[in-house]
C-alpha cells in the first residue's frame, strides 16, 4: 500500500448532490409546502400553545361543564367534566403526534431492515421472511391492536411500540422489492469483490439507493398511525384518561351528538384531518422530487 | 451523375427547448435552454447508394435519422427539408406521413429484441406491415408474402418461424425479420441505425452482407447511422461525418480513410484500434522463481439452473492460467460465458466443479476472513460505469470504499490516496466531491478503474471496460489502463468481444465459444495465425477501418 504521496489540501468543493436537487424540487411544488406549514402550525400549537393557553386538564370542573365557545377563558368551550376544548386539543394533539410519528418511523425501521434483507438475502431467508410478512398481512391491525389493548395497559410508549409492529409489513414488501433489483446491480457485485459483508451491502449500499421510496411511505405511515391511534382511541382504547388524543376527544363528544355540542366533535376532527392530509402532500411533494431526481439521471 | 437523389437532406436543423414546463425536471430554474441536436445538414442517398453516417454519441445522427420519417419528440424544433423521392416530408400531416414511413422510407432499428412486439408471431408482424400499406391484401396473401420476405433476408425454413415468437429468435434472426418488415414495402430509402451493433461480429458480417445484397437487388438507397468505423469501411459507398450536430466532412469512403481532411475525422480514425501484429511490446515481468500464477482456473464448470429444472451449462471445463503481470485478453461472443469466467474467477459466482487458485492460494472453499483476504489483493472493473458506482456515494466515497471495507489507513491517508488515485487515472482530484451521474462515461470508467487500483491489486478482471465507450473516450481509457499496468505490473483478464482491443492490451489470448475454450496462446499466434476454424470465423469476420484492406478481407472470408 503506498500512502505516501504528496500532501493534497481538501478541496471544498459545493456539493450540488442529488439530495439538494431534490430539497429544490420539493420547495416548488406548492401542495407539498402547504402541507409542510399545516404540520408546522400544528405542531407549534399543540406543543408550545399551553405555555400561551395554560389550562388545567387534570382537575374536573362540574361546573363549568358544556360551556359553548366564546365564553371568557374557554374560546373553545369545555367539555363534559368542564375541561377547556382548546387546551384539551393541544394535549391531545401531543399524544396523538407523538404517538404516530414515533409509530410510523419505527414502523419504516422495521420494515426497511427486513425487507432490505430479505431482498438481498434471496433464496430460503427471503421466503421465509416474506412468508411472514404476507401472515402478518392476512391479519387485520385493528384486530391486533384492539387483543393487545386489552392485554397491555394503553400508555404512549405501549401503544407506539403495538402500533409501530403491525404497520411495518408495507413498507418491507416495497423495500424488498428494490433491494431485489438492486442488489443485483454492478456496484453491488464490486463491493463484494472488494471483499465487503453483508452488512454494508444492506446498510450503505441498499438502503441508500432505496431512500426514495423508504422516505415517501414513511410519511404515509406516519399518517396512517395517526388514524390507527384515532381508531383506537375512538373505540375506548387508547390512553387512559385524564390523558387523552383527538381520537378519545371525537369518541366523548359522538355522545353529545344531539345535544348540539358541536365544540366536542369538530375541533378534533378537523385536527386529524388536517395533520393526515398534511403529511400525504408532503409524500406525495417528496415522491414527485424523488422521481425527477430519478429521471434527470 | 445526374439522377435525382432518392433521400435528400437540406440545411436540416433540429432543436430541443426545455422551456416552458416551469418548475418541472432536473433543470428547472434554468428553463429556455436550447439543445441544437443537429445544425445544418445537408446529405444527398442517391438510389443504390449506402451512405454511412457516423459520429460519437450526442452527434446529431440519430436524430437525423429519426427525422427523416418525422419520429421526432413534440419538443423538437424542425426546420430545413427533407425530401424523400421529390415529397418534402417536414411538411406532410401525421396521416400522409404514416403512408410514406413503410412504404418509402422504412428503418431498421438497432435493438431488434424490442422493436419487435413480443406478443406476436413474427408472421403476424411482417403481414400487418404489408397490410397496413397494401389495403386490399388478404390474410392469407399477407402471410404468403411474409414467408416469401423471410426467405429473402435469408432465413431458412421460413414458413416455420412465421408462427414462432421474437424470444424464439437469435439477435440475428431477429435483426433479420426487422429487415424483412423495412424492406416489406419495397421502400426507396432504408435507414440502418446502428443496425448491427447489438450482435456478434459474425452476425453483424451477415447482416451487412445482406444489406449489400438487398442494394444490389432491389436499388433501394441506404442510410447506416454508425459509430464503427469498420462497417463505415465494410458497407459504405460515401461516408458523412458528423461532429455536434454539423457535418464535418463528406467523401467516398476510400478518400475517407486514405485522405482524411477534416481534423476530427483524422482524430477519430487513429482513435480506432487496429488489429496489427505484434502492437503490444512484451512486457511480461520476468517470473519469480517459484512464483504461483496470478490466476489459475482447473476444469471450471458453472451451470445456472434453467426454468423447468434443467441446468444450463454456461462454463464448460475451462482450464487456464495467467501469470504475475500478464494481460490475458478472454475473446468470444456475447452467451460464451467469458463473463461467467471473470465472475467466477473472483469468487463472485459459485463453480458447479474445478477449482480456482488465486495468486497460488484456492478461492473455491475459502470462507470468510480467508475469502476477504484473497479479495483484497484484487479487483474488478465493469462495462457499465453508470451501475457499478454507487448513486448514493460521492466520486471520492466510491474510490475510498476498497480502503474502508479493508481498514487500511485512517481518514486523512484515504483522503490522499482519493486524490493520488485521481491523479493517476488522468482526473482532477476535485471531482472527488460530486456524484457519478454528474460525469461522463469516460470519467466514470477512469474511476471505476481508480477504485480497481486502489489497494494495489495483483490481479484485475476487466469486463468489456471500454465497450460501452466512445472511440474516442475508448482510446484514452486503453492507453490509461496500458500506461497503469506498465507501471504497476498487475495480472489482468482482461474480457471482450472487440478483437482490436484485444490485440491492443493482452500478452496472451484465450477465445471461447459457447462455453468452451476453444484456443488459447500467444497473441499474435491467435489473432494472425488461428490454429481452430472458430477462432478463423471471428478473426476475419471483425471489420477492419480499412475499405481495400476489408474487402479482401471480406473476399477471404465468403471463401472460408
Amino acid at each position: 500500500m503506498t500512502v505516501s504521496t504528496p500532501h493534497v489540501e481538501a478541496e471544498h468543493v459545493p456539493v450540488a448532490g442529488p439530495y439538494r436537487r431534490m430539497v429544490k424540487l420539493f420547495f416548488a411544488n406548492k401542495l407539498a409546502v402547504t402541507g409542510l406549514i399545516i404540520l408546522a402550525l400544528l405542531l407549534v400549537f399543540c406543543f408550545l400553545g399551553p405555555l400561551v393557553h395554560p389550562t388545567d386538564q387534570i382537575h374536573t370542573q362540574l361546573a363549568d361543564a358544556n360551556l359553548a365557545p366564546g365564553t371568557k377563558g374557554h374560546p373553545l368551550g369545555t367539555d363534559d367534566v368542564g375541561r377547556d376544548v382548546l387546551g384539551r386539543l393541544m394535549i391531545g394533539g401531543q399524544t396523538s403526534l407523538e404517538i404516530g410519528i414515533a409509530a410510523g418511523l419505527l414502523a419504516t425501521l422495521i420494515g426497511t431492515v427486513w425487507g432490505a434483507i430479505a431482498g438481498y438475502a434471496g433464496g430460503w431467508l427471503d421466503t421465509v421472511m416474506m412468508r411472514v410478512v404476507d401472515a402478518g398481512i392476512a391479519i387485520p391491525a385493528l384486530f391486533l391492536l384492539l387483543v393487545s389493548a386489552t392485554i397491555f395497559r394503553p400508555t404512549v410508549p405501549v401503544q407506539i411500540v403495538i402500533i409501530g409492529c403491525v404497520s411495518w409489513l408495507v413498507p418491507a414488501r416495497l423495500v424488498r422489492a428494490e433491494a431485489l433489483s438492486l442488489r443485483s446491480r454492478d456496484f453491488v457485485q464490486a463491493m463484494k469483490a472488494m471483499g465487503g459483508g453483508h452488512g454494508r451491502a444492506v446498510f450503505r449500499h441498499i438502503i441508500p439507493n432505496a431512500i426514495g421510496t423508504v422516505v415517501v411511505n414513511a410519511t404515509f405511515q406516519v399518517a396512517d398511525a395517526i388514524l390507527l391511534i384515532a381508531y383506537v382511541s375512538f373505540l375506548g382504547l387508547g390512553v387512559a384518561p385524564p390523558a387523552t388524543d383527538w381520537g378519545a376527544m371525537l369518541s366523548k363528544g359522538i355522545s353529545y351528538t344531539y345535544d348540539g355540542y358541536w365544540w366536542l366533535i369538530f375541533p378534533a376532527g378537523i385536527a386529524i384531518v388536517l395533520v393526515v392530509s398534511a403529511f400525504n402532500c408532503i409524500g406525495d411533494g417528496l415522491r414527485d422530487s424523488f422521481e425527477v431526481r430519478l429521471q434527470g439521471r | 451523375m445526374t439522377e435525382s437523389p432518392a433521400l435528400a437532406i437540406r440545411d436540416l436543423r433540429v432543436s430541443f427547448g426545455n422551456g416552458g414546463n416551469g418548475g418541472n425536471g432536473a433543470n428547472g430554474g434554468d428553463g429556455g435552454d436550447i439543445v441544437r441536436a443537429v445544425d445544418g445538414v445537408t446529405i444527398d442517398v442517391r438510389p443504390g447508394e449506402i451512405v454511412a453516417v457516423v459520429g460519437e454519441s450526442g452527434s446529431g445522427k440519430s436524430v437525423t435519422s429519426m427525422s427523416t420519417l418525422g419520429l421526432l419528440p413534440r419538443t423538437a424544433e424542425v426546420s430545413g427539408s427533407i425530401q424523400v423521392g421529390g415529397v418534402d416530408v417536414t411538411t406532410l400531416d401525421a396521416g400522409r406521413l404514416r403512408a410514406i414511413r413503410g412504404a418509402e422510407v422504412a428503418m431498421v432499428f438497432q435493438e431488434p429484441m424490442t422493436a419487435l412486439n413480443p406478443a406476436f408471431t413474427v408472421g403476424w408482424q411482417v403481414a400487418e406491415a404489408l397490410r397496413l400499406h397494401i389495403e386490399d391484401m388478404s390474410k392469407k396473401q399477407a402471410y404468403d408474402r411474409a414467408a416469401e420476405l423471410l426467405a429473402m433476408v435469408g432465413i431458412r425454413d421460413a414458413r416455420r418461424r412465421l408462427d414462432q415468437f421474437p424470444h424464439e429468435l437469435s439477435g440475428g434472426l431477429r435483426q433479420r425479420v426487422m429487415i424483412a418488415m423495412a424492406i416489406a414495402c419495397e421502400p426507396k430509402v432504408l435507414i440502418a441505425d446502428e443496425a448491427t451493433t447489438a450482435l456478434d461480429v459474425t452476425v453483424q458480417a451477415e447482416i451487412l452482407d445482406l444489406l449489400r445484397d438487398l442494394r444490389t437487388r432491389f436499388g433501394m438507397a441506404m442510410l447506416v447511422i454508425t459509430h464503427n468505423m469498420g462497417v463505415v469501411a465494410d458497407i459504405a459507398d460515401r461516408v458523412v461525418v458528423m461532429y455536434q450536430g454539423k457535418v464535418v466532412e463528406q467523401a467516398t469512403v476510400e478518400d475517407l480513410f486514405a485522405r482524411p481532411r477534416a481534423d476530427y475525422t483524422k482524430k477519430l480514425l487513429t482513435s480506432v484500434p487496429r488489429l496489427a501484429p505484434g502492437q503490444r511490446r512484451a512486457r511480461t515481468r520476468a517470473r519469480e522463481q517459484g512464483e504461483a500464477p496470478a490466476l489459475a482456473l482447473d476444469n471450471l464448470v458453472v451451470e445456472f439452473r434453467g426454468k423447468g429444472g434443467g441446468t444450463n451449462r454456461a462454463v464448460d471445463e475451462v482450464s487456464l492460467t495467467i501469470g504475475r503481470g500478464e494481460v490475458l485478453g478472454l475473446v468470444g461472443e456475447s452467451g460464451s460465458g467469458k463473463s461467467t469466467v471473470g465472475r467466477t474467477a473472483i469468487g463472485l459466482i459459485k463453480p458447479a466443479s474445478g477449482a480456482v487458485r488465486l495468486l497460488g492460494e484456492p478461492l473455491t472453499g475459502a470462507k470468510g476472513r480467508d475469502l476477504r483476504r484473497l479479495r483484497r489483493r484484487c479487483s474488478i472493473v465493469f462495462q457499465d460505469p453508470a451501475s457499478s458506482l454507487d448513486p448514493r456515494m460521492t466520486v471520492g466515497d466510491c474510490i475510498a470504499e476498497p480502503m474502508v471495507i479493508n481498514k487500511v489507513g485512517d481518514r486523512g491517508d484515504r483522503d490522499d490516496r482519493v486524490a493520488a488515485l485521481l491523479r493517476s487515472v488522468k482526473l482532477d482530484p476535485a471531482v472527488r466531491s460530486r456524484y457519478p451521474h454528474e460525469l461522463s462515461g469516460g470519467q466514470r470508467q477512469r474511476i471505476g478503474i481508480a477504485r480497481a487500483i486502489a489497494l494495489d491489486p495483483e490481479l484485475i478482471i476487466a469486463d468489456e471496460p471500454t465497450s460501452a465507450l466512445d472511440v474516442s473516450v475508448q482510446a484514452a481509457v486503453l492507453d490509461l489502463f496500458l500506461e497503469l499496468q506498465d507501471r504497476l505490473g498487475f495480472a489482468c483478464l482482461f474480457i471482450t468481444h472487440d478483437l482490436a482491443v484485444v490485440g491492443l492490451v493482452a500478452d496472451r489470448v484465450a477465445v471461447m465459444n459457447s462455453g468452451r475454450l476453444v484456443e488459447e496462446g500467444p497473441r499474435d499466434q491467435v489473432l494472425f495465425d488461428p490454429r481452430q476454424d472458430y477462432t478463423r470465423r471471428l478473426v476475419a469476420a471483425a471489420p477492419v477501418p480499412d475499405p481495400a484492406a476489408q474487402r479482401e478481407r471480406r473476399a477471404q472470408r465468403l471463401s472460408l
